[in-house]
Formats: C-alpha cells, structure tokens, sequence
C-alpha cells in the first residue's frame, strides 16, 4: 500500500448553531477543508462520509455541485468518522483514486441519546427499571477501574479542569469558559462518582479531512501530513460495553486496546514515540482509562500523572489539546475527525495559544463509542 | 415481601422459593443473562443462576431516568451495579438495603424481590448480613 497524506483539514465550530442543519455544518466543514488544501470541489475523486441523526452525506452533492464523484454513506456509530476516514485512506492507498473526503457532521438536540430496548435487542423491563442509561454505564465501569487502581475523585476534576483550560484556546471548541477545580468538585451528582461538569453533551459540529496520494502532494506542493495508520475494531468477547444487563463473568480485551495495538503496529512505533494525543473523553473517567488502554501508561498511574500535569499543552503527553469531547460536545458522526482536524493542526504547528511546544512530530487519536466500537488514528509529519 | 406484587416481566426469575435469576446456558457450558429473547433463546436452555454473588460495581441514580423508565413519578435516587455470580454470569441489578458508603468492591451480596412501583416488583441485590 502507499502512503496517503492529510493535505486539507476544515471544521465547523462545535456547539450549538441553531440557523444551519448537520448536514451544512458538513458542507462548511468541507468547504474550509477544501480551501485549506487550496483544491476545487471538482477535483475531488471519491467521498466517504455520514452522521448519526441528520441524515446522509451524499446529498451534500446539491450544495457542493453535481460533479459525478463515488460518494458513500458511513453510518457506524461514534466510528462514523473513523470508518470515512479508514475507508478514503484506502480508497487512496488501493492506487484507484487521487484525491478524497472524508467527512462527519452531526446535530443532537439537549438531552439527545435516549435508548429505546428494542432497538438493541434488550428486554423491555431494563428500560423501565432505569438500567439502560449511557451515564451509568460510563459511572460503573469508572467505579470498578478507580476501585482497582486507586484513581481518586480529585483526578477526575483535574481531567475536567484541563479539558475547559485547553478549549477556551480553540477556535472550534463550545465551552470556552474556564472552570475551577472546586466548582467542578461541587456541581451536580450525576452517576456517582461522574459530576456534571466531568461529562460532555450532545451537540452538533462538522469536520471534513482532503486525503491525497503521494504523486498529488507532490504536485500540489502542498503542507502534508502522513497518514501512518488507522484502525478501527469491534468489541471482543468479555468486553464490558454500554446497555449490557449481563456481562461474561470471563473477562475479556477491550475494543479499544485491540485498534491501539493494530494502529502502533501499522505504524512502526510505540506510545512512547507519540509527541500529542486526543483520547475519546465522554466524561473525565474516560480520558483516564483511555490512557491506559492505548498504552500510554500502566493502570494506576494516572493519579501520578494529572498530579504533576504531565497531559496539559506543555506536559510530556498532552492529551485532548482542544479541550477534548467535554469542552466541544459530541456531534457523534464529527467527532472523530475532530480528534484528526486537531492533530493536523498541531503537527503543521498551526494550533497558536494551545500550540503543544517543541514541533511536534508523531499525533494519535482515539474515538470510542457504543456499542464497543474503537477507532485509532495516527499521523506523523 | 413482594408476594402481592406482580414481577416486571415474565420469565426473569423462577417462581420457586426461594426464587431465581432465570439466565440461559449454551451448549459450550457458557451462561448469559437475561434469557435471549427470540431466535436467539434457541441456542440456550434454561438456567437458573445462584442468589449469591460479590459487588463487582456500583453507581447511584441520582436523577428520574427519561422513558422508557417507568418508575413511580415521585423518584427516588436509587442504588445500582453489577453483581459477579462466580462461575455464571456478572448481573446488572438494583441494589438495595444500602447506602452509597456502605458498598465495597467484592462484598457478598444476596439476591432478593423488591418492590417496583405500587403494582409490581422487581429483582436486586442486596449486602449480605
């Protein structure tokens, strides 16, 4: 396979924009990636892309123009993003296809993400019993970790305070208030030990990634970055996902090691090799186990860790650079590719206030979502 | 204690006495719970899953859930996790009989019957004494 390069990346802010569908928020996205790569929309050789709950890409063509090009819909979950991208690096790297798209948008109302049993095969009374919420899933597996490994509460609110730090640097971010340890520490109980300011929230963005072959960059001349691996894997058995009334009572791998080790070994290189990291962060828990999952440290020592601010912008690993999933929210089908847009920005060294120092040369994303679905992505200049 | 009350759904637990977790077996000796419902049951018989188990998570409800919950409309924030029953299964359950301070990671937990609403009952479990 031969190598395939990021060499546009365009994003519409996330949050809340009441005047402008998900779709169009997509279509923006693309256009900003489109310019950012200085390309036409013409010159586009093939699409891949999709959302969770506004709809399908491909109608986009209408505003984009009707210029002929293979267009795929992806509807994958929180993997939408990392399934576009997966697919337009290898639509590339196959040798068939020059330039293309991968895009993600989506557009949740407050308080979205309602589980309907059925839906997921699961009986009706784990609904009625108030059993089959995501926040508790998120709440219980955390328990169970910080129980284990002595992760305390404190740590949780220092992933929540870095996460609101890092997102009044960014652009594209939605909470761009910083938030104090103590008011974290003291905001609403949601699951114990999850609070409310430790969780993101639905809301609506749109990220769009110009992927080209080697010959194009080449004749573009354009700032590239490599695309060294993308992997994304389902859950194995014994893993512990979201809506699960009875778990296998052995143990097993988790999605998201499976991606990380597929990824590293794509790559050719290790964690320890890794200059910047966005990790899926759907509450401050998450972040914490992620670290661990991917390989970046050993169970247990993210107390150290956060302790000494080893993640923040200047830290050995800064992780969730942007402010993560807490300080955007999570338009599920965008979110993804916005772990990738930010890696591209840091790597092309293009991130000013939030800019992790020392040119940056090797950046990793981690999407994770229900139900069990990891995606990994690693860039390097 | 729950015997006016009708259970939440058929089949979840045996009508015996003292009851049970009603789970399935495959072939391969492996346990799930719930028993899978539809097609998917063909595969398993029947099992019924012992009532004594280790705290193996837990979190509390702090909010009334949106529908489907069905709980009565004046909520109060109740106890959850999951319950390892060794050698079978690990169970999502309403834990009752606790406070949040009380709950260890591996105490022995008990099943029992628990009122639901007004009119039905459902499962949970409970630190055992």
């Amino acid at each position: 396979m031969s190598n395939v390069y990021i060499i546009g990346a365009g994003i519409h802010p996330f949050g809340r924009t009441p005047e402008r569908s998900g779709r169009d928020q997509g279509a923006f996205a693309v256009r900003e990636a489109l310019a950012d790569a200085n390309l036409e929309w013409s010159d586009v050789d093939c699409a891949f892309g999709g959302s969770q709950a506004s709809g399908n890409a491909d109608i986009m063509v209408n505003d984009l123009g009707l210029t002929g090009l293979q267009f795929t819909n992806v509807k994958n979950g929180c993997a939408t993003g990392g399934s576009a991208l997966s697919s337009a690096r290898a639509a590339i790297a196959s040798g068939e296809h020059e330039i293309a798209l991968a895009v993600g948008f989506d557009k949740h109302p407050r308080g979205a993400f309602n589980a309907d049993p059925a839906a997921y095969g699961l009986p009706q009374w784990y609904g009625e019993t108030g059993m089959m919420l995501t926040t508790q899933f998120f709440a219980l597996k955390l328990q169970r970790y910080m129980q284990l490994h002595g992760i305390t509460e404190t740590t949780l609110g220092r992933v929540a305070e870095k996460s609101f730090r890092n997102g009044e640097r960014a652009d594209h971010a939605w909470r761009k208030t910083p938030i104090d340890l103590d008011t974290i520490m003291n905001s609403t109980m949601i699951n114990h030990p999850l609070r409310k300011y430790m969780f993101c929230s639905p809301a609506e963005g749109g990220v769009a990634l110009i992927l080209a072959s080697e010959k194009k960059v080449r004749e573009l001349g354009a700032d590239a970055i490599k695309v060294a691996a993308v992997a994304v894997r389902t859950r194995p058995p014994g893993s512990f996902e979201v809506f699960a009334p009875g778990l296998d009572v052995n143990e097993g791998e988790k999605p998201t090691t499976l991606a990380s080790k597929a990824a590293f070994e794509t790559a050719g290189i290790g964690p320890e090799d890794v200059s910047v990291a966005q990790l899926q962060d759907t509450e401050s828990g998450a972040e914490i186990m992620h670290m661990a999952e991917n390989g970046f440290c050993k169970d247990g020592e993210q107390e150290q860790w956060l302790a000494e601010g080893r993640t923040e912008i200047t830290g050995r690993l800064p992780v969730n650079t942007d402010g993560g999933c807490i300080a955007c929210g999570e338009p599920i089908g965008a979110s993804g590719l916005r772990q990738v847009y930010e890696n591209t920005v840091q790597l092309r060294g293009r991130g000013g206030a939030r800019q992790v120092p020392g040119n940056p040369k090797t950046a990793y994303s981690h999407v994770y979502g229900a139900p069990g679905i990891s995606g990994v992505a690693i860039l390097e200049v | 204690m729950s015997a006016n009350l009708k259970p939440i759904a058929e089949g979840l637990w045996t009508d015996t006495n003292p009851p049970k977790l009603i789970g399935g077996r495959a072939a391969d000796g492996k346990i799930v719970f719930p028993f899978p419902e539809g097609s998917a049951g063909d595969q398993y018989e029947r099992y019924a899953l012992a009532r004594e188990g280790t705290l193996w998570s837990w979190t509390r409800q702090e909010f009334r859930p949106k529908p489907p919950y069905d709980g009565p409309e004046e909520f109060t924030p109740f106890l959850l996790g999951y319950i390892k029953i060794p050698g079978e299964a690990i169970v999502e359950s309403w834990i009752v009989d606790a406070e949040l301070e009380d709950l260890k990671l591996d105490m022995p937990m008990e099943f029992v019957l628990t009122p639901f609403d007004d009119t039905r009952s459902t499962f949970a479990f409970r630190p055992k004494s």
